[in-house]
């Protein structure tokens, strides 16, 4: 019979959220994603398929992107976690978010978390990417709004950006 | 305002930040996902597994403890069991029978989100089938009919000059006919909806959506509730593309009806699978065109038969119709015309408003059927069009008077130039005579009317409210919604150039019902040109108020402004101008003959495709795509050409890759593995270029341009491919599947002796 | 979401030991759960019909590349990035770094685990064509010890495997025999990324002068199984590449597969472009020959 209003989730686990260290109970076959968004209450992250085809649940983990919607949270256990609202510190936007606002990268703004992650990772793999590098790097984010044009002006932005600034 | 060009202008036509550009590059804005309320239900919904018939048992197996379940049926609404949009005919939910799969039947909600899912599943349902139509030939045949008396929800029929003397006069009769399928809008965010109920304060809705006014008409009816009792509040919209312009109004119904039974508010989030399935998608079409025309390839006139499939319930079929009828003449002369349009009913889900409204569909057809006059005459494709564009002076399909100084000859040769067109047609030429590859290029050339048909925009009478605010600055009130395009940004950047004030001064409320006026859906590409007018007027008369309180002098400075301002609110309280909607003195419109001023602006484009077939996958992609559209005036350059880009992605989705796959009226493929959109590796560099005539009937001189981009590409791709392979296709989507069985088909025939 | 997460028991016993330990204990009753980005597909439809899963995750003894003189050991636990960063994987098994850069997109590729790839047995998987052709071995692993198996016996029917149902994957084995080797592969997809293939190759080839030596071709998506063509690799070999030879390798490969009709494609459709595939192979494979 059904009725989990009679018991709740029986686990307990730990890992780091942007830097901080969380705990949670959950079920150990909750996705990584609902974890986030309902019990941590980071919402930045989006379900756009639940299937791993959109990238709109884009974290990182342990430096890797991944599909939160495809990790269940015990996997999760004792790993670094990036959100999108891990990213810049607290009232300054980091280059990839500035360059997102002046470059148009951003409409609707659904996949703009998953697509700044992802262009992120892309970044800190490989700092000087070419067109068809970023191409393939975001290729596993899908956008309805833009057609990509102003996704790679804005990647491209954002390495002008960092390559100029002082250090 | 008379004034239709920028003249010193600081902010409009400057690419300023995106209003509500920060919340989305930090996470921070609110989907209607992301929004929890205490003491939260979660809905779903038990659809028909049938595309016809009566429902005969409806039982809910025991492995459920129903008992924690409110369960919701037709019984309990309260008011009319309909989505009122145009014809009240579509039930919210299914009574005694159903008309297409996927159709909503009972509701459920639970707090544990889990749950539903399972619940749904266990609620059998037995049906006596009936007869099914699944295509517009047998709907048309009217072997079964499913709908009214003859399947039909709406008839056009529009006539010019004299077509039957044209065909005594021509040289050659020219016809065809094309077809297009399905598409799914597959906006990112999924439809969902929150509902609250309060015996005092009526219904509230969150949603994501377009059109608040008309999930606030919809709910009325449904509820029975005064208008003051029902409030629509839009939270930000991941993506929507018109999927959701009239459906919200069926999901917020809903979940508005859960939470009027449970007395908790209710949360209904579709997940994709369900949202593809069941909601609304592009209409698929049919046109057949027959055309006279001289031999030296001149129009003299024609017929033009215009069906689409507007699925099991009218919702918005009559107006799709209605555009596409208009728009099937395109941007050429017709001496002479006949444009007979319906739209038929089918067993498939109601299909519904996708970016372009029934011009993309009618425009593949007279931009394909234009390739084909220019074959059969022995002209290029270019000269053809050039010996038939309209000219100003000259009058449309519906009689309007082209007006502006448009000069489409001129439009294409920069587009040919800028694609450098005839050079690779040259080279192609060449190097298609062996290899694996054949490459090709086409060109479209059409027009997009902005802003809603004839006289809609006056039925439409919308109201915009900009109101003056306790800090000084200034907030624009309107119905109109934010969904990527930038409707807050460009609004905010009018209201601040017509008073002189800097952007960041002026914000613009959310689109909620107990604040804002109605300005109309935010649809047919009308939202900077005619709500964005609206909102100079009532800019302009915030600023009257305070020169009239001798607040202000006639010029200022933005801390003046923001002084006077803070100084008549304390003094009086906030302020606010409003502006209504006048039909300008000259559009004329004739309702029943449908004869007249169809659009108050038409857009101008003309795009060019270069495309190779790989003759080893069949597969047909896009190398280069240029983009040239006339568009009165870019109000904001970064805006403007991502709505063009993104508008062609979709385009291009809608000609190679996005098939929607029907068994029985239910699509079989809808989850993102299998309904294929085009990623960033399967685009190609998207070149947009802008020419600006103005528009005295838009802000600024703008014209409407969000869907513009869509009636393009699919025509100039497929021209392009018939260049690469020398073979006639007239159908969309067109997959390496097709191509392969033409080439093959084409092979046949050529090995068997058969015709060239 | 279709699946309740309180439906669902999945535990991770951290050790490959741990794991077959309890494979063994309760067998068929645990469904092991790498990268999940097959499973959690499944689960999130409401189609997964196991109950209880045990992770095989990042398992150290799963997720390492051992090189040795005769041949390449893969942890069935490496993800496709694992492999595409791998430098040695890629200079001498192209044709399996190829496959791992077209399966998903990058999140996707940093879970999936050739393992999981293999064991999943879908006949589209886009790295088990690449297998074939190099002529892979597996280990498999159970607390009854570790047995060897040629890779290319490994799928006996659609989704079905020699796997036993308290065994898992331990390594890849790849032999170090195939430089000078020319290598082919190519996948059709609906779209350039983030695409179930409709047809994929993988081929090798060694020649003399233009005459075959030795020739490997595999593909996907054309039978229930993914497929070595025993047959056509028999007329080639040993023939010299013209284009009489084409068209008898053609013939002959169209006849070996099974292809289908399904809601990705049609089955003459990718008779016709497995057919058009092979050919190019043999062109480039002789062309090369030609310039060298």
């Amino acid at each position: 019979m059904t009725g989990s209003l009679e018991h709740g989730p029986p686990f307990e686990l730990s890992f780091t959220v942007n830097g901080e260290r969380k705990t949670v109970h959950a079920y150990p076959m909750e996705r990584l994603l609902d974890t986030l968004r309902q019990q941590l209450g980071l919402t930045g992250a989006k379900e756009g398929c639940g299937e791993g085809e959109c990238g709109s649940c884009s974290v990182l983990m342990d430096g890797a992107l991944v599909n939160s919607c495809l990790v269940p949270v015990l996997q999760a256990r004792d790993a670094d976690i990036v959100t999108i609202e891990g990213l810049g510190a607290v009232g300054r936007l980091n280059d990839l978010q500035e360059a997102f606002l002046q470059c148009g990268g951003a409409q609707c703004g659904i996949c703009t978390p998953g697509m700044i992650l992802a262009a992120a990772h892309l970044l800190r793999k490989n700092p000087g990417p070419t067109m068809e590098e970023i191409r393939e790097g975001l290729s596993g984010n899908l956008c309805r709004c833009t057609g990509y044009m102003q996704i790679f002006e804005s990647v491209a932005e954002a390495m002008r950006r960092r390559d100029s600034a002082t250090p | 305002m008379k004034n239709d060009r920028i003249v010193d202008s600081r902010i409009v036509g400057v690419s300023v930040p995106r209003k509500e550009g920060r919340d989305k590059v930090t996470g921070q804005a609110q989907y209607v996902d992301d929004m929890t309320l205490p003491h939260l239900l979660y809905g779903g919904t038990v659809r028909s597994r049938i595309p016809r018939g009566k429902i005969r048992k409806i039982t809910f197996e025991p492995e459920i403890a129903w008992g924690e379940f409110v369960i919701v049926s037709a019984e309990d609404i309260p008011g009319k069991n309909c989505v009122a949009l145009i014809v009240d005919d579509q039930p919210c939910l299914a009574h005694e029978a159903v008309n297409h799969p996927e159709e909503p039947i009972l509701l459920l909600a639970h707090p544990d989100r889990h749950l539903l899912p399972k619940a749904v599943a266990a609620v059998s349902i037995e049906y006596d089938p009936l007869p099914v139509v699944l295509t517009i030939e047998e709907s048309e045949r009217h072997s079964e009919i499913i709908w009214g008396t003859d399947n039909t929800f709406k008839t056009y029929r529009m006539e010019k000059g004299d077509v039957d003397a044209a065909w005594e006069k021509a040289d050659y009769i020219v016809e065809g006919e094309y077809t297009t399928g399905a598409q799914e809008q597959l906006y990112i965010e999924n439809n969902g909806m929150i509902a609250a109920f309060d015996p005092q304060q009526g219904i509230t809705v969150w949603g994501s959506l377009q059109c608040p006014y008309y999930v606030h008409k919809a709910l009325m009816a449904l509820c029975n509730l005064p208008a003051d009792k029902v409030r629509v509040v839009q939270m930000e919209t991941g993506g929507a593309f018109g999927g959701k312009e009239e459906y919200p109004s069926m999901i917020a119904a809903h979940a508005a009806l859960l939470a009027m039974k449970s007395g908790r508010p209710v949360k209904i989030i579709y997940d994709r699978m369900e949202d593809m399935a069941a909601t609304t998608k592009r209409h698929p079409s049919r046109t057949r065109h027959r055309t006279a025309v001289s031999k030296d390839g001149k129009i003299l006139g024609g017929e033009i038969e215009f069906a689409i499939d507007g699925g099991a319930y009218t919702t918005l079929s009559p107006v799709v119709l209605s555009r596409g009828a208009i728009h099937a003449g395109g941007a050429y002369y017709w001496p002479s015309v006949r444009v007979s349009a319906k739209a038929v009913a089918t067993n498939a889900p109601p299909h519904g408003a996708f970016r372009g409204f029934g011009a993309p569909q009618s425009l593949f057809a007279l931009e394909r059927h234009m390739d084909r006059i220019a074959q059969v005459v022995g002209l290029s494709p270019i000269e053809v069009r050039r010996r038939n564009f309209l000219k100003p002076g000259q009058t449309t399909t519906t009689e309007q008077t082209v007006r502006e100084p448009i000069d489409l000859d001129k439009l294409l040769d920069r587009a040919l130039e800028l694609s450098d067109y005839r050079a690779k047609k040259d080279h192609f030429a060449k190097e298609n005579a062996s290899g694996t590859r054949r490459k090709g290029m086409g060109i479209a050339a059409f027009l997009h009317g902005a802003g809603f048909t004839g006289s809609g925009e006056g039925y439409l009478s919308s109201v915009v409210g900009v109101e003056g605010c306790a800090d000084g600055r200034v907030r624009v009130l309107v119905s109109s919604t934010e969904f990527g395009q930038g409707t807050k940004t460009v609004l905010c950047q009018i209201a601040a150039e017509t008073l002189g004030l800097p952007y960041e001064d002026v914000d613009i409320a959310q689109a909620d019902t107990d604040q804002v006026p109605n300005s109309g859906p935010t649809v047919a590409s009308r939202t900077v040109m005619v709500v964005g007018k609206l909102v100079q007027s009532a800019a302009l008369g915030i600023k009257q108020t305070l020169l009239g309180g001798g607040l202000l002098g006639g010029s200022y400075s933005p801390e003046e402004f923001r002084a006077a301002c803070q100084k008549q609110v304390g003094a009086r309280g906030p302020f606010r101008s409003w502006a209504h909607f006048e039909a300008p003195s000259d559009v004329f419109w004739d309702d029943e003959k449908y004869r007249g001023e169809a659009y108050a602006a038409y857009a101008w484009a003309v795009y060019v495709a270069e495309v190779t077939v790989d003759l080893t996958t069949y597969s047909a992609s896009v190398n280069d795509f240029v983009a040239l559209q006339e568009v009165g005036k870019v109000l904001h350059p970064v805006l403007a050409r991502g709505q063009i880009a993104g508008g062609i992605a979709q385009g291009i989705g809608y000609t190679l890759y996005e098939k929607v796959v029907w068994q029985d009226g239910r699509m079989q493929n809808g989850q993102m593995t299998n309904y294929i959109m085009p990623t960033s590796a399967d685009l190609p560099p998207i070149r947009v270029f802008f020419e600006e005539l103005g528009n005295v009937h838009g802000a600024f001189g703008a014209k409407g341009i969000g869907e513009l981009p869509m009636d393009g590409p699919a025509p100039a791709i497929i021209n392009a491919v018939e260049d690469a392979l020398k073979v006639r296709f007239d159908s969309i989507p067109l997959l390496p599947e097709d191509i392969f069985e033409a080439l093959t088909a084409k092979n046949e025939a050529q090995v068997s002796g058969g015709a060239r | 979401m279709r699946s309740d997460p309180a439906d669902y028991q999945l535990v991770a016993p951290g050790t490959l030991q741990a794991v077959v330990t309890l494979l063994a204990a309760e067998a068929g009753t645990w469904l092991p759960i790498a990268g999940g980005t097959d499973v959690m597909v499944q689960y999130a439809a409401g189609k997964l019909p196991a109950r209880r899963l045990v992770s095989i995750w990042n398992l150290s003894e799963l997720r390492r590349i051992e090189v040795l003189s005769s041949e390449i050991q893969i942890g069935a636990g490496c993800t496709y990035t694992d492999l595409r960063e791998h430098a040695m994987v890629g200079r001498e098994f192209p044709l399996l770094a190829s496959a791992a850069s077209w399966t998903g997109g990058i999140a996707n590729q940093n879970r999936g685990t050739l393992g999981g790839n293999i064991v999943n047995a879908s006949p589209a998987a886009d790295s088990l064509p690449a297998l074939l052709a190099y002529d892979a071995e597996l280990i498999l692993v159970s607390v009854r010890g570790e047995r060897r198996l040629p890779y290319r016996n490994f799928h006996t029917d659609y989704k079905k495997t020699k796997l036993a149902s308290d065994e898992l994957v331990r390594a890849i084995c790849l032999p170090r025999q195939f430089a000078g080797y020319f290598c082919y592969t190519r996948k059709v997809g609906a779209r350039n990324a983030q695409a179930i293939s409709k047809v994929c190759i993988a081929a090798l080839g060694r020649t003399a002068g233009v005459v075959i030596e030795d020739v490997r071709i595999a593909v996907g998506s054309v039978a229930p199984v993914p497929l070595r063509l025993a047959e056509t690799e028999r007329v080639l070999k040993g023939n010299p590449i013209e284009p009489s030879l084409l068209a008898l390798a053609r013939k002959t490969a169209v006849a070996e597969i099974r292809p289908i009709d399904d809601i990705r494609s049609t089955a003459k459709y990718r008779a016709a472009v497995a057919g058009n595939l092979l050919e190019e192979f043999l062109e480039k494979l002789g062309a090369r020959e030609r310039t060298a």
